[in-house]
């Protein structure tokens, strides 16, 4: 049976997989000890039970445990990650380089960076999401000290090329901090191979708990920070506060089942991805945002021109997206994501993201196709966008009056 | 975001959606708002003898705010003469459809429309002195 909102947005957060809730609940009830208590079996048995997260963390991004340091998220891990590093190196230079597409808990810390007297590059993408190496280059300078660059955007899915990236920076020195919260799971990360300095991981877009993440911080060559967070030393100094056992043994868990599952998981979600675009590509005037192939399955980003993003949302109430429309969001702006990709106003504000995950089924895609058919219809029956293009007018001729 | 139950009806179920032939006689048509900003509504009106507004149609590119929004002005310019349709405010079209904050553009919108929509009118019959 169908069970109707169907959840297609795991990418805003993913629900938390039956076998690793079963997992967390006896840390909250019998073993709740406070890991950090050395003197009986309690804390003991508490501490086992984070080591061997910490290990399942580590494993499934081939790392040393003892380069993991738990967070609250990866918000937490981005803030700790750059403005630690940055801070830290300041004495070799004041120059920190990111791209507009990022996260904004990047691109806010790295604006309180820019507060506290560092100078940030923001470099654009291509118009598939991706950022040319060229360009990349061509920001370096000697008092470059961090450069942060995710490895999957959280709204088209792209992957960056952070392999490149991090072969660049190791050559001449410069940090290297990506943040993966929306990766795990998703694509193969060896952190053995990759040149990555810092990358930061969170829980809840991998079948975990929210309010947990890590950052992963390299040991060889050594990575230094600037603690943000201070109290008991905890985390190796890197991050005091007392650790949340439950959360990070579901952290834990869900990083081993991401290890284990991932192949057959992305073949399964590519193909009902697949199945899904195909099902739409038969609709007029439908464009996918965001490079098809350096892309991770999960991700559907889609612009039904003409029909706005936040009506069509109220259309499908059935299906739970999200949408780079102006009107699901305070500022009244459209997503600055798809405003980078140097798409048309118009069609950021008409795109709609579809994010699947282990739970989607192909008889939730199949009714989701079927409704979009109908709603887009209707919708661009009301649209007068819609009726000019049917008589041939060409919008970008017309004087609008911009309001 | 939460719809007023107003909003979820003219949703729903759009009042006077479509547009008039362009030969029909007494039409005017008043095109406000633009793609880069989210929302677009074209409202049409059809005035008769006496200068009163015999139909409206409307078609709006926006948030269902705005659609809710030229839907309701089709109902209510409907009767009116075209002075009598430029006293809708659009603090009215906010109160009636319960728009919060956020949303009170797209009732300006709406009022706009209505301007647009007479003022065309005015200038295809040479009308501007007779208010």
């Amino acid at each position: 049976m169908l069970k109707l909102p169907i959840y297609l947005d795991y990418s805003a957060t993913t629900p938390v997989d039956p076998r690793v809730a079963t997992k967390m609940i006896p840390y909250l009830v019998e073993k709740f000890g406070n890991p950090a208590s050395r003197s009986h079996s309690f804390g003991w048995e508490a501490e086992a039970a984070v080591e061997e997260a910490r290990e399942e963390v580590a494993r499934l991004v081939n790392a040393d445990p003892k380069e993991i340091v738990w967070t609250s998220g990866a918000t937490e891990s981005n803030n700790l990650a750059i403005k630690g590093a940055a801070q830290f190196y300041a004495g070799k230079g004041k120059h920190v380089v990111t791209v507009t597409t990022e996260h904004k808990a990047v691109l806010d810390t790295c604006r309180e960076l820019e507060r506290q007297g560092f100078e940030v590059s923001y470099l654009d993408v291509q118009n598939n999401g991706l950022l040319d190496l060229e360009v990349f280059k061509a920001a370096l300078r000697p008092d470059t000290i961090v450069v942060s660059v995710m490895l999957v955007n959280n709204e088209i899915g792209v992957i960056q090329p952070i392999a490149e990236i991090g072969e660049i920076c190791r050559a001449r020195g410069i940090i290297f901090h990506v943040d993966a919260a929306q990766a795990t799971g998703k694509v193969e990360i060896d952190l053995a191979a990759l040149k990555v300095d810092l990358m930061s991981f969170c829980a809840h877009k991998t079948y975990g708990p929210k309010g947990i993440g890590a950052l992963y911080v390299r040991r060889k060559p050594r990575v230094r920070l600037t603690a943000q967070m201070h109290g008991g030393g905890h985390e190796r100094g890197f991050r005091s506060g007392t650790l949340a056992t439950h959360q990070i043994v579901g952290m834990g868990e869900a990083f081993r089942l991401a290890r284990l599952e991932m192949g057959a998981e992305k073949e399964r979600i590519r193909m009902l991805r697949d199945r899904l675009l195909k099902g739409l590509s038969d609709i007029d005037q439908v464009f996918v945002n965001g490079d098809l192939e350096q892309r991770v399955p999960h991700n559907l980003n889609i612009s039904f021109a003409y029909v706005e993003g936040e009506s069509l949302l109220m259309a499908i109430k059935d299906l739970a997206v999200s949408s780079g429309s102006a009107c699901t969001s305070a500022s009244l702006e459209p997503s600055y994501v798809l405003r980078a990709l140097g798409r048309e106003d118009e069609l950021a504000h008409s795109s709609i993201r579809f994010t699947l995950g282990r739970f989607t089924t192909e008889e939730e895609i199949d009714y989701a196709i079927k409704l979009l058919h109908d709603k887009i219809g209707r919708l661009r029956e009301l649209s007068p966008l819609w009726e000019m293009v049917q008589e041939g007018v060409d919008l970008s001729t017309v004087q609008w009056a911009a309001h | 975001m939460a719809y007023s139950i107003k909003v979820l009806d003219h949703y729903e179920n759009p009042r006077n959606v479509g547009s008039f032939g362009k030969e029909e006689e007494g039409i005017a048509t008043g095109m406000v708002g633009a793609p880069a900003c989210g929302d677009v509504m074209k409202l049409q009106i059809k005035v008769g003898k006496g200068g009163v507004i015999e139909d409206a149609k409307f078609k709006t590119y926006g948030c269902g705010s705005a659609i809710a929004s030229s839907s309701l002005v089709t109902e209510w310019v409907k009767g009116r003469t075209i002075d009598q349709a430029l006293d809708i405010k659009n603090t009215q079209i906010a109160e009636e459809l319960a728009l919060p904050p956020v949303k009170i553009h797209c009732s300006i919108l709406a009022e706009d429309a209505i301007k647009a929509a007479v003022a065309d009118y005015r200038k295809k019959h040479g009308e501007q002195v007779s208010a």
